[in-house]
């Protein structure tokens, strides 16, 4: 079991929701109003755009974040020899942690962490 | 190992070597995947519904009250009540949402939830897919179910379930760092990152105590960064009622807004399963070295049960966070993430990596 079962576990998951959400699209009751598809406000009609520019503070995180999973990735295979390389990559990677501590750094420092 | 009387290897063997023996290889094949996919499915669906049982009960406990308590006895039919009455209820949209994106958005978080639950070990042989990057394999899909989140609130065309959304996102990607530095701190224990093998590596001892001082510190973090890369209180801001009445699922309806609450919670199992299987030996019994008696006795309990045991303990810390916890604010929130738990993870990791070259761990 491997690769397939991948796929399998994929077609499974989306038949359990698509017998649910074909069921219940048909035998339910239904009924219908001009108010029952407008999105909820409070009650009130809606106001303005929905899909406009966002708080630029959510973009500044994704980036930091895309550095650090990069990194991540990178020392999951230093992880997994790490007993086999010694003292070696020890040192080694002391370096790369000593590089990202500084780039975490220059980030705090920047105010990238800041939320505004 | 006295355990091993309860592998479940043979049996599963000899099933297998039954059916190919009774029908053509191509049948056989499609037999054995319909009936663990079958089986799959049940498992999940059941523990779903205990899960959403089990929460509002500690909640009740916890509140001084009873909980549900009408529904069969002690209410254990009330989340089955709640399916089929979310079953029978319309589905409803927005006027102006994005439809495919609106529709696709439950089938990503279920399947992401789904696809992770099959790399858990069970007990012994009882797994469905055995990687030998089980763990990154699992930390990976199951961060994938960030897209079905911020899908749904984007799409809605709402503006609740769109702050939701953003919130959720920054929060999951964040603490997805976390998460993955914790675990990443037992594999330089370990040397390996199959899920079989850390079982077993842990034989003589669960990686707690094994690595005693960072792995502990690892443990307490990856409990805090996998409360929160599940959207649980006291970090659920994406759902902060008062303020976002739902969050990211606010203009779903029916049985689409149960799937979310499912993978809610299913998110919970999983990373409680991953934090038993990584820190407290999964379906391993207690082995304490030199203490052989001990060791027999505690063989004699089945490692399912031991599975589920632990898996529950863990479940049971994440609950109380819930219902002991105010909310955070996100700018705390983040702090927490990028100015705490990641230094300090970073830190451990070497820390660990020193005491594992040293060998001063067990």
């Amino acid at each position: 079991m491997s690769a397939e079962s991948l796929i399998l576990f994929f077609i499974v998951g989306a038949f359990l929701v698509g017998v649910a959400v074909l069921f219940s699209s048909y035998v339910p009751p239904k009924s219908s109003n001009p108010q029952k598809f407008e999105p909820y406000e409070c009650g009130i009609p809606t106001e303005g755009l929905t899909w406009l520019q966002f708080n630029v503070g959510y973009y500044m995180f994704s980036i930091i974040y895309l550095v650090f999973d990069v990194e991540t990735i990178f020392l999951f295979p230093w992880a997994e020899v790490m007993k086999e390389t010694g003292m070696r990559g020890f040192i080694e990677i002391v370096i790369f942690f000593f590089i990202l501590g500084v780039g975490l750094l220059y980030a705090w420092k920047k105010g990238a962490l800041k939320w505004e | 190992m006295g355990y091993s009387r309860y592998d479940f290897t043979p049996l599963l063997h000899s099933i297998d070597q039954w059916l190919y023996s009774v029908m053509s290889p191509a049948w056989a094949l499609i037999v054995e995947l319909t009936l663990i996919g079958l089986a799959f499915l049940i498992f999940y669906a059941l523990v779903g519904l205990f899960l959403v049982y089990a929460e509002r009960k500690v909640c009740g406990f916890i509140q001084n009250r009873v909980g549900p308590n009408r529904v069969g006895k002690y209410g254990i039919f009330q989340t089955i009540a709640d399916f089929i009455k979310l079953l029978m209820k319309e589905l409803i949209g927005t006027k102006d949402a994005d439809k495919l994106l609106y529709n696709i958005a439950p089938y990503i978080v279920i399947i992401c939830s789904f696809m992770a639950i099959g790399a858990i070990p069970f007990a012994q042989g009882l797994l469905a897919i055995d990687f030998d990057i089980g763990i990154l394999y699992i930390i990976s899909v199951s961060s994938l179910s960030v897209i079905g989140v911020l899908l749904a609130g984007w799409s809605s065309n709402s503006k609740y379930p769109l702050i939701g959304a953003m919130r959720s996102g920054a929060q999951i990607i964040s603490y997805e760092l976390s998460v993955g530095l914790s675990l990443l701190t037992i594999i330089v224990l370990a040397g390996t990152m199959q899920f079989s093998k850390i079982v077993m590596a842990q034989e003589n001892g669960w990686f707690i105590f094994k690595g005693h001082i960072p792995a502990i510190i690892a443990f307490i973090l990856y409990v805090i960064a996998s409360t929160a890369e599940t959207n649980r209180g006291p970090f659920d801001l994406a759902e902060a009622e008062s303020e976002l009445t739902a969050g990211y699922h606010t203009e779903y309806s029916g049985i689409k807004f149960a799937f979310f609450y499912l993978a809610e919670y299913m998110n919970m199992f999983i990373v409680a399963s991953i934090a038993a299987t990584v820190f407290l030996g999964g379906w391993m019994p207690l082995h304490i070295p030199a203490w052989n008696g001990f060791n027999v006795v505690m063989d004699y309990i089945p490692p399912v049960i031991w599975y589920f045991m632990k898996t529950a303990f863990v479940i049971y810390i994440i609950m109380l966070f819930k219902w002991t916890f105010p909310r955070l604010r996100i700018d705390h929130l983040l702090t927490l993430e990028w100015k705490y738990l990641l230094p300090i993870n970073l830190v451990n990791i070497l820390f660990m990596a020193l005491i594992v070259l040293l060998g001063w761990h067990f």
